[in-house]
């Protein structure tokens, strides 16, 4: 427990401590200007009083941790999830949380599906091998903020809006590792097991279901926490053009048409820690899989 | 009976590499066969076109009377590789029972089959382990019983023991001429060791390399009952002598 205590966790918050205090010490420079600008032309500022000034304001440049966390109290709340609105728009974070991760995991399923039925095309056939992937990596290269307003209005022609679209455009970014990964993975079986299977005749079925996706699996977990996190980021920028009202994504828009940085900083931290969760609970499905499939330690390396 | 016969048998891999050249080669039932030689000299190959994991460019092979491809599709031989190629992901009794289920044999009768090989391979109460859990001489040994499970006539070893230190060597030698004699399978073995392929052989084929050929076959005269001892007799020794004078000589 101590060894432990002393191995992962002080590392950590030793990081985390030294990020806040940087934090809190560049705050003050960053938000004077509106102090100096807020007080008569002629007067001197104390030290402390442009401190706690600076740290305390409406609107700052940089908002301090603390006002974070207080503004995230204050929004996270279930009470406001149905009922309060204000100027139109539910109030509640968590609310706006679930919109985009119902949209993730959406997007990030159809991405999963996506990307190992392509996988599986180009380590199956020759064809698709040579094909597919100049194409796959072509798609990377093209900006999800410049496609992702014409598959919504593409898709809204078709009468699909909602769920719908944004799912498409997380789909779009999390596909691309999960295609890499599991085309490595089914390829990283050892040559003398192919050749082991060969000899007692067994069906190219036999020989995938028992020794090329087991060993895929090492490869497949690493891409799909990649793939998770972009499917994150596909999910909020598709709440940016698509007229949405609701998610994290059109709540950040909102908030910095109006110069609001603490709201938006708060939506950010949400942002930031659903990715955490998600990421972590499936390093934690990688460690039982792998232990289960005796690859000792893989889980390890990679998390 | 022949279970082996490779006539004129040639391959040449792309590049214009020559792995086998002419090979002339008869095979009987029951027969222990070493093949030695330096690397380079094609023995691995042969092993691999006789179980149809390399198609020759020139000649014929025939395996129990049929070719090599539907000799593998009746699973008429066991192969065990260099290294014991066990899954990580199954236990011991998994991995052996894997061939009997990819052949559709039903539940009870494999589980009969794999106690009774993993008892012949000394690795009864081992079954329930995994792979990374058993030392690299008792993997080669559950690989070993794997490739006896199905119960193939033709048994195909390509430097079984090559990764294993002398003492677990010895002890694996002794076992598999007690598994030869008992089960009365044909065994055909790859060695780099001249005292191995000494001590384990009925026959011994010597070959040399660019291009790959067989230099010479030994009859071995020493009687099947060997214990480790007769590894020290002038016999066994004058058979090693000329082991290794036909090597000598296929160098040139």
């Amino acid at each position: 427990m101590v060894q432990w205590l002393a191995r992962s966790v002080l590392p950590v918050m030793t990081i985390i401590a030294a990020i806040v205090l940087i934090w809190y010490a560049a705050a003050v420079p960053m938000n004077a200007g509106r102090t100096y600008m807020m007080a008569p032309d002629d007067a001197e500022i104390a030290l402390p009083d442009l401190v706690s000034d600076t740290w305390a304001q409406k609107k700052p440049r940089l908002p301090v941790p603390h006002q974070i966390v207080v503004e995230v109290r204050k929004q996270a709340t279930f009470s406001w999830i149905w009922k309060e609105k204000r100027r139109g728009y539910k109030r509640s974070l968590i609310y706006h949380t679930w919109v985009t991760l119902s949209s993730t995991i959406f997007g990030f399923v159809l991405g999963l599906v996506l990307g190992v039925s392509l996988s599986l095309a180009i380590v199956y056939s020759r064809v698709m091998d040579l094909s597919v992937m100049p194409w796959v990596i072509t798609s990377q290269t093209i900006p999800i903020i410049a496609i992702a307003p014409m598959i919504i209005v593409i898709m809204a022609a078709g009468g699909m809006t909602g769920l719908m679209p944004k799912g498409v455009i997380s789909m779009y970014l999390s596909y691309f590792p999960i295609v890499v990964g599991m085309t490595k993975g089914l390829r990283s079986s050892e040559p003398i097991l192919e050749d082991q299977m060969k000899t007692w005749s067994a069906t190219a079925f036999q020989t995938f279901w028992l020794l090329r996706l087991p060993s895929a699996m090492p490869f497949l977990f690493p891409a799909m926490k990649i793939g998770l996190a972009a499917a994150l980021v596909g999910a909020v920028v598709a709440e940016l053009p698509s007229g949405a009202r609701a998610g994290l994504g059109a709540r950040l828009l909102v908030f910095s048409y109006r110069s609001e940085t603490i709201p938006m900083w708060a939506n950010l931290v949400s942002a930031a820690l659903l990715a955490g969760i998600l990421v972590v609970s499936f390093g934690l499905l990688e460690r039982a899989v792998n232990r289960r499939l005796g690859f000792r330690n893989a889980g390890d390396v990679t998390s | 009976m022949s279970v082996v016969t490779a006539e004129g048998l040639s391959l040449t891999f792309p590049g214009d590499v020559q792995a086998l050249k002419g090979v002339n080669l008869s095979i009987d039932a029951g027969e222990f066969v070493s093949f030695i030689g330096p690397s380079g000299c094609g023995k691995t190959t042969f092993l691999r076109v006789v179980a149809d994991l390399e198609k020759p460019t020139g000649g014929e092979v025939r395996v129990t009377g049929l070719s090599p491809e539907e000799a593998r599709m009746k699973r008429a031989y066991g192969y065990v590789f260099q290294q014991p190629g066990l899954l990580p992901w199954r236990t011991v009794e998994g991995n052996v029972r894997l061939p009997l289920a990819l052949m559709g044999q039903d539940r009870r009768t494999a589980d009969q089959r794999v106690a009774s090989v993993l008892k012949m391979v000394e690795l009864d109460g081992f079954g329930n382990k995994y792979p990374w859990q058993l030392s690299g001489g008792m993997q080669q040994r559950a690989s070993i019983a794997r490739a006896l499970a199905f119960d193939a006539e033709l048994l195909l070893m390509d430097e079984p023991f090559g990764a294993l230190d002398e003492i677990v060597r010895d002890r694996l030698n002794d076992q598999l001429l007690d598994l030869w004699r008992s089960t009365q399978k044909t065994v055909l073995f790859v060695t780099h060791s001249i005292p191995e392929a000494v001590y384990l052989s009925t026959k011994i084929v010597v070959m040399s390399p660019r291009p790959g050929r067989i230099a010479k076959v030994i009859d071995n005269p020493l009687p099947s009952d060997r214990p480790l001892e007769v590894r020290e007799s002038t016999e066994f020794l004058s058979v090693a002598s000329d082991v290794r004078n036909a090597l000598r000589e296929g160098m040139h």
